[in-house]
């Protein structure tokens, strides 16, 4: 395994282990999500029906919402500190780091809203043939916000407001991720194949993976200058 | 790269006079002739300030013209009646408002590799003028739905994907003015303009993506348009018109940036030299 690759792994490491240290924060981000769900049943009625109806977009509005959450901290901490600026005169490739720190915040932020997405969708009536293909696109769309919010949390890096900025600026970007991911759970919730949307996502997922670290590499650069 | 960036204080201080510009100038004459020369904002601010009457001139002529011929003189459409005349405003508008995201990714991928102030500044004032336009093509397109569709909203796929434009001017305006220093907020709002310039292709392509209520593209078929010419042809002058109405005002607006630079600039010495 070479130098790089060790870095990234101990970077990675080293993210995971800050965060289960701080579990309540991680927490938080993970019951806002709940939370939200819960407020939709409240805001629509009880009606399984209407519940059902509304589910999958419920599902991923909140799961958008939730990665937005945990994002302004992506880089602000390590910024602030002057970490940021020692792991770029590393000699570590800027977009290695990037890539490192947004595995380490899909393993934080995605993953367990992953895991716990199910249980809302049966909390929310959502139909039983929509599991696999909701689960599948949860797998493809939430590693897809991790990097497109990446670039936003990079962006703000030492702006006044950061926080406020980044949902700002990347939710718009995320919309085509939510079009098709909600799509795919709808289709198959209808009986029909989920197949071309869940192909869209992974091939923006594709798209995002090296793009989104070369961005995010540019942004810290001009951050720590 | 290898020529050092231009300090920002070269872009507010002397470099109007032609004797400081002509070294940098002639430096970059010497081998080829190349568009960096351009991006000497004291040379900017000439050519800029010549060329700038005629386009306003040029812009106001075929604006007038353009809208006479428009909503006076062409004949109202046989299924949308009057209303057809509100596309005289709104197709022009969402143009400019797409054309003018080029132009600023553009800028700002010239502003990020060879680091001109000035590549910087047209990014920059492009946000504003494309927001406007974007909301006033987001307006008369509701305008027009309301008789046409029964509302004044549809999320169909083009409404949405000029919102998200619309979303994407503002998020910009927001994340350059979000910095105490403007050379960082330059940089992201770069950065930013090049990422949401992605979303471009996805506006253009979008009328396919999705079969919507939204009439398809009927211009650009060039053989045989959908349109028939007594309305195509003023929509043509309102397009030129719009188009010369934003160059009119980006050379405007990067105008009095360069000004108001050098204002800060000059105050700030004063300032020193008092204290």
């Amino acid at each position: 395994m070479s130098a790089a690759l060790r870095a990234c792994r101990a970077l990675i490491a080293r993210d995971v282990r800050l965060a289960l240290r701080h579990g309540a924060e991680t927490l938080a981000a993970l019951l806002f999500f709940i939370l939200v769900a819960t407020l939709f049943a409240f805001g629509v009625g009880p009606g399984p029906e209407t519940l059902a109806r509304i589910a999958a977009g419920v599902v991923f509005v909140t799961a958008l919402l939730s990665a937005m959450l945990s994002l302004d901290r992506l880089f602000a901490a390590d910024f602030e500190d002057g970490t940021l600026e020692q792991l770029l005169l590393s000699g570590l490739a800027a977009e290695l780091l990037a890539l490192a720190k947004i595995a380490a915040h899909w393993l934080i932020a995605g993953l367990p809203v992953v895991l716990v997405a199910p249980l809302m969708a049966v909390m929310l009536q959502l139909p039983g043939p929509a599991y696999p293909a909701m689960i599948a696109a949860l797998l493809l769309a939430t590693p897809l916000l991790s990097l497109l919010g990446g670039v936003g949390a990079a962006l703000t890096l030492g702006a006044r407001r950061g926080g406020i900025l980044v949902p700002l600026l990347v939710l718009p970007l995320a919309v085509p991720v939510l079009i098709f991911a909600v799509g795919a759970t709808e289709a198959a919730a209808m009986g029909l194949s989920p197949r071309p949307h869940l192909l869209f996502l992974a091939a923006m997922l594709v798209a995002a993976l090296p793009l989104a670290p070369v961005a995010i590499a540019a942004s810290l650069r001009a951050a720590a200058e | 790269m290898d020529r050092p960036a231009t300090p920002p204080a070269a872009l507010a201080s002397g470099q109007a006079a032609p004797a400081h510009a002509a070294p940098e100038g002639a430096r970059a004459t010497a081998g080829r002739v190349n568009l960096h020369r351009f991006a000497n904002p004291g040379r900017f601010l000439r050519l800029s300030g010549q060329l700038l009457p005629w386009i306003a001139a040029a812009a106001a002529l075929l604006l007038g013209l353009g809208l006479a011929w428009g909503l006076a003189f062409s004949p109202a459409d046989y299924q949308q009646g009057e209303t057809v005349r509100i596309m005289y405003i709104h197709v022009p508008s969402a143009w400019v408002a797409m054309a003018c995201y080029s132009t600023m990714a553009i800028a700002s991928a010239s502003a990020l590799v060879w680091r001109h102030p000035l590549a910087d500044l047209v990014a920059i004032e492009c946000a504003p003028i494309g927001a406007c336009f974007t909301a006033v093509c987001l307006v008369t397109g509701s305008l027009w739905g309301r008789p046409m569709w029964g509302t004044y909203w549809v999320w169909d796929a083009r409404l949405t994907s000029v919102l998200l434009l619309f979303f994407l001017y503002l998020g910009h305006i927001a994340l350059v003015n979000a910095f105490d220093d403007p050379a960082r907020g330059r940089r992201a709002g770069a950065i930013l303009a090049l990422v949401g310039a992605v979303n471009l292709p996805i506006i253009k392509f979008s009328v396919d993506w999705w079969s919507t209520l939204h009439q398809p593209a009927s211009v650009s078929r060039l053989a045989a348009p959908a349109i028939h010419p007594d309305i195509l042809w003023p929509l043509l002058v309102m397009a030129l018109a719009f188009t010369l109405l934003f160059a009119a005002l980006l050379l405007l607006r990067v105008r009095a940036a360069i000004y108001a630079q050098r204002a800060r600039a000059l105050m700030a010495a004063r300032a020193a030299v008092r204290a």
